[in-house]
């Protein structure tokens, strides 16, 4: 038996008949087509079904569509401005070369927007915690770390060595 | 060069960023039905039979397959080149469902259903016998004579092949013998050594995943995660026992690859239950736990060394036995193994020369397939490995011994004859070193004693581009002349995630004189469109599909050349395209001429088919090259002329524009031509790209706890073609080496089930466990790069896990022989050597 959910997705109110087992990623890949959602394990290791559940970041792998009943839903389609404009943390990471298979971007970009939203500054080994839950095989994380560093970190002050 | 060289921003990144990039499964119509492959609960035996009587009556489920039901064809799933000569074909041991199981969770039935759920549920209620067989999972037992052979039709024994590398008459007791009356038997040492490295997965964030259904044409058409198209086309046929033709295989973008989809995985059985069920849509998204036991690993290899030198540090001989762990399957059989050898034996010039003998041997456990740089992360943990161990006991200073020892300036290996080009190996080691501090740090890292450690290590690599002449090497591009002056480029090659995408559209913007932002590169492969190539590895795009890119751009600027001269009465000699104008050529004085004299340590080179019966210098792609004649050129340099449209000449006035051209050429009631380029270009050429890790570390002994305080990596990849994705590249590279060196190893039990086939207990690198990146290069432009480019993809992961393990050998004295080389190891090994 489906059940009924409501939730806003991307600033959009949905009344969805799913089923009570649906995970919150795969109700938004399968029934909203948001695909920016990816998933890489399904089990809540790797990060890459991240979206913001009321502000928070969350594995939507882990997450029952249920739980979301009253809830805001943010993906990275709903990052996009008007007129297509980018979110910062989104333009930092085409600028500093963070991309390459592109698979664990979105769940990364959302943590970033979470870090920015949060209000505050973070240092370099902070950033590298916060972001330990995101697997990425591609990076290094070294350009990642870079692009967040831009939007969310100190200024800095000199090179790295 | 006006476009390649800069740092471009990637042309996928907006997409990737927006989460607009589609994937395979983003593409997946939601009514797909879902394709669940049974696994084998055994790992040595026979599927005696399956009951699925019960399964059968689950709501949802369409159909059931068993391995008593698919056609009796054996296939193979390397992702080479297919060969037309019997003898080099990849061995097919494969069928799309297995009554034979040879490991842990082999393929013996599928089910195809409406959701997971249905099809979970029919798999409990399937009944299956099993005989089994005792387990090996390492080649020593498999290759005991109670073992059972594996594949009994195909090799009477679990040894797939063995393969002996020597140098002309050798032998290394007739050269101890030589070397002791040369040089006194108290100047010549040897040590022997014992190294291992693990089976890993290759961990793409992107699962593999496809799906297939009949279009309407009868083709059965597979959407794939994968970096080998048509590669992968040609394999579903053979596997199906269907015509090429009726197989259509795309690949949109795809989540990291690594080796892992340089393979045929479950995409011919996808095409087959979808043909089974009237060619209705399958999907077949792995878990990641199959991923990661189902698919394809490096090769665990075990190797016995030893080394003869001269007390002043000369290497005399080397010499190796080795056993690769093949798994279960031939996947890419023993090209791993034998590249692996080549390495061991090129890195370092031995006086009396080198034997490497190696053996692949099936076990059961996941077969060992393609992974990043191809046997040569463990070619050079045993020789850097033994390198060390030699410094170590000798007290050499490891960077000096290297310098003395490595491969030199116009290496030709003996074996194929590939030949190093552009030569810098000692100049990356001697930017790594200055990185580093090297000789401050060796130093004050002498004797140090305490639970905190610190040490500083190298290692050194070498790579060839591509696979000429193993292999063959061909790439196919085709370029198309839109109204505006803008262009499509078509190509069979792949964007992995590597920037291919991007490098590709430099070079078509460099070579036609049409800016990047007019060059539109179509990402997706459909093999019913993309021109062929063999697909994304070997590091051989930017080289090989590079030439073609290269060719069939010069190709299009001499067809709209040829048009803007009918429309403006002038000879196309008088022409050049340049910012999407037809401009006046002007051609440049000899002595404007742009040629790059500054080749490393005075060596000089000038490729094969580079000069004319009349002794003039020609691109050897020979389209529209200037003459230049070779005498003019100093002696003892050599000159790298490359024809990129703009050298021999620069642009004058404009006179057309792009646009005004293209239109006239598409709607002219005078002459009417669709102005496009399409070529093919077989590669006949190779060179090395070479380069080294420099590690500074900190030991916690009581914990065996690493912490890499400097990592770098210097690198000799020919000019870079985009400086900021080629940084991005090494970083990656560097990350997957540091998983290598410290936590990555795919375990099995003794009953070989695998034991943490996930990504929690399979340990990748996190931000947490890489330190800041650094990596330099020395940007050499090679004669064979079609813009003096080399292999960059795979090189990054080489050398760091023996940087690593040399700076721990430096902090602690003990030499590990083993990666990974995890807190336990290194405790062990410490509470061995009495220092903790």
């Amino acid at each position: 038996m489906l059940a009924i959910v409501h939730m806003t997705v991307n600033g959009v109110e949905q009344e969805l008949a799913v089923d009570p087992r649906e995970s919150l990623l795969e109700t938004l890949r399968n029934r909203l087509n948001l695909t920016s959602v990816k998933k890489g394990c399904g089990v809540g290791e790797c990060g890459a079904c991240t979206v913001m559940v009321d502000g928070t970041c969350v594995d939507s792998c882990l997450y029952l569509t249920m739980w979301a009943e009253g809830k805001h839903i943010l993906t990275v389609e709903g990052l996009k401005g008007r007129s297509g404009e980018l979110n910062p943390v989104q333009q930092a990471f085409i600028d500093e070369a963070a991309v390459q298979c592109g698979f664990c971007t979105p769940g990364l970009i959302m943590t970033g927007v979470e870090l920015v939203d949060s209000g505050r500054r973070y240092t370099r080994e902070e950033l590298r915690k916060l972001i330990s839950g995101h697997l990425c095989r591609c990076t290094g994380y070294e350009n990642i770390l870079n692009a967040l560093e831009k939007v969310v970190g100190y200024p800095k002050t000199e090179e790295k060595g | 060069m006006e476009v390649v060289g800069k740092s471009m921003k990637r042309v996928d990144a907006y997409g990737k960023v927006t989460g607009e990039a589609k994937y395979a499964n983003d593409l997946c119509p939601k009514d797909a039905l879902i394709g669940h492959v049974v696994h084998a609960a055994i790992a040595n035996g026979e599927v005696v039979s399956i009951d699925i009587s019960e399964a059968e009556k689950v709501p949802g489920v369409v159909k059931i397959v068993t391995c008593f039901d698919v056609p009796d064809i054996q296939f193979p799933t390397a992702g080479h080149p297919w060969s037309v000569e019997e003898a080099h074909q990849d061995i097919a041991d494969r069928k799309l469902l297995t009554r034979r199981v040879r490991l842990y969770g082999d393929e013996i039935a599928a089910i195809v259903g409406v959701d997971n759920v249905a099809c979970e549920r029919a798999e409990r209620l399937l009944k299956i016998e099993y005989k089994e067989y005792p387990t090996f999972t390492e080649p020593e037992d498999a290759l005991k004579p109670d073992a059972t052979p594996l594949h009994p039709d195909l090799r009477p024994t679990n040894l797939l092949v063995h393969t002996s590398f020597k140098s002309k008459d050798f032998d290394y007791e007739k050269a101890k013998e030589e070397a002791i009356k040369k040089y006194g038997a108290a100047h010549v040492h040897e040590v022997e050594g014992e190294y291992q490295t693990p089976r890993i997965s290759h961990c793409h964030l992107e699962p593999c995943t496809s799906w297939a259904y009949v279009d309407v044409n009868g083709k059965v058409t597979v959407t794939a995660s994968t970096q080998i198209p048509h590669i992968m086309r040609r394999v579903i046929a053979q596997a199906l026992g269907w015509p090429v033709g009726r197989v259509r295989v795309i690949k949109p973008y795809i989540g990291g690859g690594f080796g892992n989809k340089q393979d045929i995985l479950y995409e011919p059985l996808n095409a087959y239950l979808s043909i089974v069920c009237g060619g209705r849509p399958v999907s077949m998204d792995m878990s990641r736990e199959e991923c990661i036991s189902q698919t394809r690993t490096r090769h665990a290899i075990h190797a016995k060394t030893r080394a003869l030198y001269t007390t002043d540090g000369k290497l005399l001989a080397r010499e190796i036995d080795a056993l690769a762990n093949k798994g279960a399957y031939a996947s890419h059989g023993h090209a791993v193994a034998a590249g692996s050898m080549g390495v061991y034996r090129n890195l370092y010039h031995d006086e009396y020369g080198s034997r490497a003998d190696i053996s692949t041997v099936y076990t059961n456990c996941a077969p060992g397939g393609a992974m990043r740089a191809y046997g040569v992360p463990q070619a050079v943990w045993f020789a850097d490995c033994q390198v060390d161990d030699i410094c170590h006991k000798e007290g050499f200073d490891p960077l000096r011994f290297r310098m003395d020892n490595c491969v030199g300036a116009g290496f030709s290996d003996p074996a194929n004859g590939i030949t190093y080009y552009s030569y810098s190996m000692k100049e990356c080691m001697k930017k790594g070193a200055e990185y580093i501090h090297w000789d401050e740090k060796r130093k004050a890292y002498a004797d140090q004693t305490g639970p905190i450690r610190h040490g500083v290590g190298m290692s050194i690599f070498l790579y060839k581009v591509g696979v000429y002449p193993i292999s063959l090497e061909t790439s196919s591009a085709r370029m198309v002349l839109n109204q505006d002056g803008s262009i499509q480029v078509e190509l069979g090659a792949t964007e992995i995630g590597q920037g291919a995408d991007t490098v590709f559209t430099q070079m078509a913007a460099e070579t036609t004189g049409i800016t990047p932002d007019r060059v539109y590169i179509v990402s997706t492969q459909d093999t019913d469109l993309a021109p062929f190539d063999t697909g994304s590895y070997a590091s051989r795009q930017s080289f090989v599909t590079g030439k073609a890119v290269k060719k069939c751009a010069l190709e299009l600027r001499n067809r709209i050349l040829d048009y803007a001269s009918y429309m403006l009465k002038l000879p196309v000699s008088e022409l050049m395209i340049h910012d999407n104008n037809i401009c006046e050529r002007i051609p440049l004085d000899g002595a404007e001429v742009q040629t790059d004299l500054s080749a490393g340590n005075g060596y000089g080179y000038i490729p094969d088919g580079s000069r004319d019966e009349n002794g003039v210098y020609r691109d050897w792609l020979g389209a529209d090259m200037k003459k230049w004649d070779i005498d003019d050129l100093p002696s003892g340099k050599w000159s790298i002329l490359r024809d990129t449209g703009k050298i021999f000449a620069r642009p004058g006035k404009v006179l057309l524009s792009l646009k005004d051209l293209a239109e006239t050429a598409f709607y002219s009631l005078d002459r009417s031509e669709h102005i496009t380029a399409e070529v093919t270009n077989h590669c006949k050429e190779n060179t090395f790209a070479s380069g080294c890790t420099f590690a500074d570390i900190t030991v916690d002994m009581r914990y065996g706890k690493v912490r890499i305080d400097h990592l770098v990596n210097v690198h000799d990849s020919g000019t870079l073609l985009n400086p900021q994705l080629a940084e991005a590249q090494v970083h990656g590279g560097m990350a997957m080496g540091i998983g290598y060196a410290l936590t990555e190893e795919l375990l099995y039990n003794e009953k070989g089930r695998p034991l943490n086939n996930n990504l929690l207990d399979f340990k990748i690198p996190t931000a947490m466990d890489v330190p800041d990146l650094k990596a330099i290069f020395l940007e050499m432009d090679d004669p064979m790069g079609p813009y003096g480019n080399k292999a960059l993809g795979e090189p990054p992961i080489i050398s760091v896990a023996p940087a690593i393990r040399n700076a721990i050998l430096n902090a602690t004295g003990v030499s590990m022989d083993r990666i990974p080389m995890t807190q336990q190891r290194l405790v062990a090994a410490f509470r061995e050597h009495g220092l903790i």
